[in-house]
């Protein structure tokens, strides 16, 4: 008996080193075949390292305001300049990254979270349920984009009812993640419509699973691709929706630093320091653009419809 | 096919209903109150003045009830009046949506003509670095800020060169229709070239599946021209769906342009908007959003329909 256990510990053992070599493998694979993508990947992950600990990477503080310096070009000591308080806009970009981070990721999780919810239940159950939840989304997604978020934005400024604040962070990470979720659940639901007829399902309806069961067990890891690849690619687009507000003015409020909200600032000295305007710009073209590759390779790899063509 | 659009127009009238409210529902909830922007021009702040006014607009109503009758004058096709300038709200846009629409609509021009040579050109040379530099563009396109290549146009491109500039002010198209198609060049351009990114690289998604068909390959052992094969037997047939990957994109079309609009001082429907929900205009809110939302449901229907007119494998039922 002794020995049989410790033969199953090695075989575990041995089973754990093989997965991990796996994942090295096909991290590697990823690299060698989608360069592209996997500079996406670098840049995300390089984005996200900021966001966690901006400052790794800066030399200044981001929030010190030197008024005998402000507007400089671009120098030694201040790599992007310095804007019109004074501060170093390389270190100021940097934090900025965290406002652009939280909002692609807080975005994409709530509309993640909100669509496999309804996409999952309404396919799986139907009926009447189904009917309603996609009257609802039908409404939803005739909302006109940017002139609904801009309202949605400058409206919910706390809970109805209760009273309490709600920060202009969430109130743009839950409507947009609201407003994009429909969508996808679109997406999910028919996902799950077309899983639900396998017989595995109807396999494990006859052993006597409960729906619940059937939903997590059997339903949720075929869906979960789809949930993925469309989360993926809605980063990128909740990052310059983000960007677009706070350009407008209806976004992040200082002293937070965000891209959008400094090309707003830069407006009015354009052409005295276009340093000011350049480089937020750069920023949100370099998250966007990697963001979207990174995705674009993770759609290739998981899509079972794109594998082997390219 | 003829029961399948009257439903789909039945679907229709309760989704716009919904919008509606859920607009109307919104714009009310936005902190401040269109009386005092109106009063604060005349340092009036009394009371009664206040309620008065309110009175006028039914805004001491409960939101449900003016509903009911802000929609009942929308069906009799009476959009109201806007609190700030006192103007209907129908003679305020009257001037402004057509200078959106021709904005939106050379845009889409600008995008197609961007997007179906690099798209097309990306399919039948794949893999090649012809096909890598047009990927590359397209992903390029969609992560673009508009806004951004605007505002830096608008000035290195006047500080260096003698164009790009926008005038002073809008030349309208019926009094020097070259000037304004000159002047709106730019912004259309940058709204066209966002859009056009997501058009390539479905156009180029369509060829390559249809480059795939049985039928290419026939028509390459028939011994045809490359370029018979591809205007004639594969282009014809994979460039249905753009055609209809255009109409999805107009919400995208027109948040764009309310952001270019405020870039470049175009006074159009978005920079109207704008500046309604800075002074909470509910009424030209209300209608501005009616208007856009009813653009996109009517589209939507419209694309679904060419789809199965262009294509007759595709039946609704």
């Amino acid at each position: 008996m002794a020995l049989d256990a410790e033969i199953l510990e090695q075989y575990a053992l041995r089973l754990q080193a093989s997965r991990a070599s796996r994942f090295r493998r096909s991290v590697f694979s990823f690299i060698r075949h989608k360069p592209l993508a996997a500079f996406g990947g670098f840049v995300v992950i390089l984005l996200i390292v900021m966001a966690v600990a901006p400052w790794l990477f800066t030399t200044h503080d981001p929030d010190l305001n030197m008024l005998s310096q402000r507007k400089l070009g671009p120098s030694g000591a201040n790599w992007f300049g310095t804007d019109q308080f004074g501060r170093d806009l390389y270190t100021r970009i940097v934090y900025g990254a965290r406002t652009s981070v939280v909002i692609g990721f807080g975005v994409v999780f709530v509309s993640a979270a909100i669509a496999t919810t309804l996409g999952v239940v309404s396919g799986y159950f139907g009926g009447v349920f189904d009917i309603l939840v996609q009257r609802l989304v039908d409404i939803g997604i005739s909302l006109p984009g940017l002139i609904f978020i801009i309202l949605l934005v400058t409206s919910l400024q706390e809970v109805p009812g209760l009273g309490w604040k709600i920060p202009v962070l969430w109130r743009i990470i839950l409507g947009l993640g609201f407003l994009v979720s429909l969508g996808s659940s679109r997406i999910i639901r028919g996902a799950t419509i077309s899983t639900r007829q396998n017989q595995y399902v109807e396999a494990a309806r006859i052993t006597g699973a409960s729906d619940g069961r059937i939903i997590v067990r059997h339903l949720l890891p075929n869906v979960f691709p789809v949930i993925i690849i469309s989360a993926s690619i809605q980063i990128g687009g909740a990052i310059l929706t983000e960007a677009s507000l706070s350009f407008l003015g209806y976004g992040i409020q200082p002293p937070t630093a965000s891209w959008g909200r400094m090309l707003n600032e830069a407006r009015e000295e354009l052409v005295k320091s276009p340093h000011l305007a350049i480089f937020p710009g750069l920023a949100i073209f370099f998250a966007v653009f990697s963001f979207n590759m990174f995705g674009d390779g993770l759609r290739d790899v998981l899509d079972p419809r794109l594998r082997g063509s390219r | 096919m003829q029961r399948y659009l009257a439903r789909r127009l039945l679907l229709a009238i309760p989704t716009l209903f919904g919008v509606t409210f859920v607009v109307f529902l919104l714009v009310r909830a936005v902190p401040g109150d269109v009386t005092a922007y109106l009063l604060g021009d005349y340092g009036a702040s009394s009371p009664e003045v206040k309620a008065a006014l309110k009175k006028e607009y039914s805004l001491d109503q409960n939101p449900a009830k003016q509903y009911v009758i802000w929609m009942g004058d929308v069906l009799r096709l009476d959009l109201g009046e806007s609190i700030i300038s006192g103007r209907t709200v129908t003679s305020e846009l009257r001037n402004r949506l057509p200078v959106t629409l021709q904005l939106s609509l050379m845009a889409i021009f600008f995008s197609l003509f961007i997007a179906l040579p690099v798209g097309i050109t990306s399919a039948i040379r794949q893999d090649t670095a012809a096909d890598y530099i047009g990927r590359s563009i397209a992903i390029s396109a969609l992560a673009l800020p508009g806004f951004w290549v605007g505002l830096l146009l608008i000035t290195m491109a006047g500080r260096y060169f003698a164009w790009g500039v926008p005038p002073k002010s809008y030349i309208p198209l019926t009094e020097n229709p070259l000037g304004n198609v000159r002047m709106l060049a730019m912004p259309a351009l940058i709204l066209g070239a966002a859009l056009s990114g997501s058009v390539m690289r479905f156009t180029r998604s369509a060829m390559l599946e249809t480059l795939r068909q049985d039928y290419v390959r026939t028509a390459w052992a028939k011994g045809l021209r490359e370029r018979t094969i591809i205007v004639r037997h594969v282009m014809r047939n994979a460039l249905i769906p753009v055609v209809t990957v255009v109409g999805l994109q107009l919400p995208i079309l027109v948040g764009g342009s309310v952001i270019i609009e405020q870039v470049y001082s175009i006074p159009g429907m978005g920079r109207y908007y704008i500046t309604s929900v800075n002074s909470l205009d509910y009424p030209v809110i209300q209608a501005i959003n009616l208007i856009v939302a009813t653009v996109v449901v009517f589209a939507n229907i419209a694309v679904d329909v060419t789809y199965s007119i262009l294509d007759p494998r595709i039946r609704y039922s």
